[in-house]
């Protein structure tokens, strides 16, 4: 019998686990700032990033085939969590996204961005592949009765996610580029009802992404004054704390969404190319899991949620710097917030599961 | 079987799986790419132009008002201060709706509806020239349990703010509102006459008088300072400031103590009172009653207080000094007596007989004389003293318009004086090519018999007669009038004096004709039968003076003058003009009472006050 190293036995991935304290150290620096120097908003944010990374570990021990084993159920369940929360959630900013159980509040459309990959995973691994049609379609219904519930809170941002993580998971599996394209064509299609169904600020936001210097105090203030502050940061940045688009707060949303504009102002160029290896390091390390897995629901699993964490990363990048029309997504293990934390460090148990029980079956 | 055949196909699977990895592999480098280029075009490629944008994003330009110039007496009384106010204001760029926090703010503070309207406008200027970071005043000069009220409630009204700043006040309110004038809110139309770099910040500008006129003495040079904001707009440090340098302090000519006097014997009258140094012009009382309480205008007076000011029948918004343009009547005389020596067509000893009235010959028109039954044989000295009429209708007649023109105009009659604050009026020497202008008529002798005692046409301000009665106390040397002596620093108290001007010297063939003139004047008070003779007892020193009464309706030929029977608007204005002492002329006055009669009974005894006054400071007067 092989020895198992410390990181075998307590079923850790060491490199992933360092390099994400590393980056939760950077964002809570970053916090620290954008939240003009409250330290009780960075002690907050520890705390809650503390819980997800124990959550993160936990997940990490559970056996990957129990994961498989329970990944239907999972899947129900967060559907009728999304339904509950349309008669019974809370209203936010609009929005009915919210489900309070007295002890603490949480959004169930979080849970689906993990139970959706969960479930296409488990229903392709057990199908040929690449998968046929049929297959293709039902991977649609699974991503569609979600996607459709979460837009009707609306949250488009996160249906937005939960698709790409379904469609990741869909396209590692071996989708014909033929449908592929199919679909792409259909989605440009349906874009005319995504616009009659969206609401009036999502068409502002998308109208003014498309040219916002047209209405420079509202809806293209955001993008404009991001821009500001990544453009003045320069190659060096202002360093850490002397950001004034952030200080002065000119900056909107900037501890949450548009914490990355925060971050360029401060470090510059530099610093965004040092974030973006830190980003890339943990996307191989993931898509590294997902090639040496044991079987295709790991294959596909680990490679989808590590997919899916790089368009977060993309989106949120693309809005700050007016590439994409500004939709709610924050920067994964930067942005300050509880919620998308938990769900983030939750997939990377998920990774590390996957990883750690392939070594013991394969001894 | 069915084992092996998933085993085999589980190979080209994971394969299949490991192949779109490293596509998505190459798709998310590309991806990243991207970004990062995105990210070199805006942090290094753009850096500048960024840069720039985020600066004016931060840091403001503030202008710093200068304090204004305080305007003090001769005697060193302040006449014009800066009071502290609070105001309360509204930046624009921190309020979402501005009806609902103005709605509150009723509630604690009382805001009027000349505020809602001033402040609206402002409001939407401001949004129009994107200024949103500056604030407007909602209400001004709030009280002081306004300002405590607004304090506890601050917390509560975001964007809103009491600033302190500085706003004029004229303690002496309506006594010399004529001659300091007053600052107001800068205008519209000012707006396209100032250097607006000069007024960022400034609210007021002068408006009126010496206020106006001294403008830019008084407003001083705005200084700036950079400040770095906040999105709000709220000033977070200041990076650099430059301090603005204050206006000038200002000394007036003005001697409270005579212009004290001027203001008690025109109470609940309409008039003017003018009194100038005739040496060097200062301008000692510069009296027009009725006036008004400048302190109003200073913050925009109301619509209902202006209109009664405007419709009132004493016209109190008038200048009478500068504007208010009167017959000279027989003050006049003194003039007429010179210019007739000076070109020979009387000597001292030259009598006309006075019957009465005159008529030219070949003409049945009789011109009267204010005496009915005349005053028989007359020369210059008793024309003079007595204001005989007969005398200088047949003086006129004999000098022609023409001479007579010239030698008034050499006075000053029909031109602006020059004095140092504006809207002077001209006043009217007619003349022939005058009357053949505007009335395209040719000159008419009767109308140069007239003009002889001061009637017809002719017209002069108050002010004119003053400089003109100062030129004659100088023996012909003219001196322009003047309401600001000089200067004085506000930091370092360092006194400029303003030049005397001296505009030139009347010249006459012999000299003794300003002392026989002169002479004749002082027997107007001093010699028995001289009109103002009570005005003139028990002087202790030696004063010249001449009465005028300005007709101001036309009495038919054969109807008299009872004062008491006519409408006080159509009594005739009483006139006096005098300078003392006689010697060597120290103060000159012209006093103007509208609708008080004769010069002799109204006029001349304030001239008297004035005087004694005057000549007691000085420590000659005798006691008892």
């Amino acid at each position: 019998m092989k020895e198992f190293s410390l990181g075998q036995r307590l079923h850790i991935d060491f490199p992933l686990l360092f390099v994400i304290l590393a980056l939760c150290v950077i964002g809570l620096a970053v916090i620290y700032s954008a939240g003009g120097q409250d330290i009780n908003l960075v002690y907050r944010q520890a705390i809650k990033l503390s819980i997800a990374i124990m959550g993160m570990l936990i997940i990490a021990q559970l056996p990957i085939t129990e994961i498989a084993r329970w990944s239907s159920c999972l899947y129900l369940f967060s559907i009728i969590l999304l339904i509950v929360v349309i008669f019974y959630g809370d209203v936010g900013k609009g929005a009915q996204r919210w489900l309070d159980l007295k002890v603490f509040r949480f959004q169930p459309s979080e849970i689906v961005k993990l139970s959706v990959p969960i479930m296409i995973a488990y229903f392709l691994a057990n199908k040929t592949l690449p998968p046929e049609s049929s297959s293709v379609i039902a991977v649609c219904i699974i991503i569609a009765i979600p996607v459709l519930l979460i837009a009707k809170q609306p949250d488009l941002g996160t249906a937005l996610l939960v698709a790409a993580a379904g469609f990741s998971v869909l396209f590692v599996a071996g989708i014909s580029w033929r449908l592929l394209i199919l679909m792409g064509i259909l989605a440009a299609a349906a874009t005319p009802i995504l616009w009659y169904v969206m609401h009036d600020y999502q068409k502002r936001r998308v109208l003014f992404f498309l040219n916002p210097e047209n209405d420079p105090l509202n809806a293209g203030y955001h993008i404009i004054q991001s821009k500001i502050a990544i453009g003045s940061g320069g190659l060096y940045g202002k360093g850490w704390l002397n950001g004034t688009q952030s200080r002065l707060e000119f900056l909107p949303e900037r501890s949450t969404d548009f914490i990355f504009a925060v971050y360029c102002e401060e470090f510059g160029m530099l610093g965004v190319l040092l974030l973006l290896c830190i980003y890339l390091f943990i996307i191989s390390r993931g898509l590294y899991i997902a090639i040496n897995a044991q079987n295709n629901f790991g294959r596909l699993l680990a490679s989808g949620l590590t997919l899916t964490f790089f368009v977060y990363i993309f989106v949120n990048m693309g809005m700050v710097i007016g590439q994409l029309p500004v939709v709610g997504v924050p920067l994964p293990l930067i942005s300050h917030g509880g919620t998308s934390m938990v769900t983030l460090m939750a997939g990377f148990g998920v990774i590390m599961a996957i990883h750690r029980h392939k070594r013991f079956l394969s001894f | 079987m069915a084992k092996q055949f998933i085993l085999k196909d589980q190979d080209h699977e994971s394969y299949l799986i490991t192949r779109r990895i490293y596509i998505s592999a190459i798709i998310i480098l590309l991806l990243v790419i991207m970004i990062i280029s995105k990210i070199f075009y805006l942090t290094v490629l753009q850096h500048e132009h960024f840069t720039t944008l985020s600066k004016s994003n931060r840091i403001k330009i503030q202008p710093i008002p200068p304090i204004r110039g305080l305007i003090y007496s001769r005697d060193g009384i302040i006449l014009a201060e800066n009071k502290p106010t609070f105001s309360l204001v509204v930046t624009p760029e921190q309020i979402e709706n501005v009806d609902e926090v103005v709605a509150r703010l009723k509630k604690i503070i009382s805001i009027d509806g000349a505020d809602i309207e001033r402040f609206e406008s402002a409001f939407k200027a401001a949004l129009n020239k994107k200024r949103r970071f500056e604030n407007i005043p909602l209400r001004l000069n709030l009280k002081k349990e306004e300002v405590a009220l607004f304090a506890v409630n601050r917390h509560r009204f975001p964007g809103v703010d009491v600033i302190a700043g500085l706003s004029r006040y004229y303690p002496l309110g309506e006594k010399l509102v004529h001659t300091i004038g007053y600052v107001a809110r800068i205008d519209k139309d000012d707006v396209k006459q100032i250097d607006k770099a000069k007024y960022s910040g400034t609210n007021y500008i002068g408006k009126l008088g010496i206020e106006k006129s001294y403008e830019s003495l008084l407003h001083g040079v705005a200084g700036y300072q950079q400040v770095e904001v906040n999105v709000e707009g709220r000033v977070i440090r200041v990076m650099d400031r430059t301090a603005p340098k204050p206006g000038a302090n200002l000394h007036l000519t003005i001697d409270l103590a005579l212009q004290q006097i001027a203001i008690d014997a025109l109470e609940g009258r309409r008039g003017a009172i003018v009194a100038m140094d005739p040496r060097n012009g200062d301008v000692l009382t510069f009296a027009s009653s009725p006036g008004y309480d400048p302190n109003k205008f200073v913050d925009g007076i109301d619509g209902k207080s202006y209109n009664a000011l405007l419709a009132s029948k004493d016209k109190p918004l008038i200048n009478r000094i500068l504007q208010g343009e009167y017959p000279p009547g027989s003050t006049i005389k003194p003039f007429m007596g010179l210019i007739g020596l000076d070109n020979g067509v009387r000597t001292l000893l030259d009598e006309s007989w006075c019957p009465g009235w005159f008529s030219l010959k070949g003409h049945t028109h009789r011109y009267r004389d204010w005496k009915k039954q005349g005053h028989g044989h007359t020369g210059l000295h008793k024309a003079i003293m007595e204001s005989c009429d007969v005398y200088f209708y047949a003086l006129a007649h004999e000098l022609g318009i023409d001479r007579i023109f010239a030698g008034l105009s050499a006075f000053g009659f029909g031109q602006v004086t020059g004095i140092d604050i504006g809207g002077e009026a001209d006043g009217l020497l007619p003349s022939r090519e005058w009357k053949r202008k505007v009335l395209d008529q040719a000159w008419f002798p009767g109308e140069t018999l007239i003009l002889g005692i001061g009637q017809g046409y002719a017209l002069s301000t108050p002010m004119q007669l003053a400089k003109a009665t100062a030129s004659l106390a100088n023996r012909g040397r003219v001196v322009r009038p003047r309401l600001v002596s000089g200067t004085s620093h506000p930091i370092t108290n360092k006194v400029d004096m303003l030049p005397n001007m001296l505009e030139g010297q009347i010249t006459v063939t012999d000299n003794t004709h300003w002392e026989a003139v002169i002479n004749a004047m002082q027997e107007v008070v001093h010699g028995v039968g001289g009109t103002a003779w009570r005005s003139g007892l028990n002087a202790a020193y030696r004063f010249a003076g001449k009465t005028g009464t300005a007709q101001v309706i036309g009495i038919a030929q054969d109807e008299e003058y009872i004062e008491e029977s006519i409408a006080e608007e159509f009594r005739d204005h009483a006139l006096f003009i005098a300078f003392a002492p006689v010697a060597s002329p120290e103060i000159a006055i012209a006093i103007i009472v509208e609708n008080a009669g004769a010069g002799s009974k109204v006029a001349a005894p304030i001239a008297r006050r004035m005087f004694d006054n005057f000549m007691s400071n000085r420590g000659l007067v005798s006691k008892g």
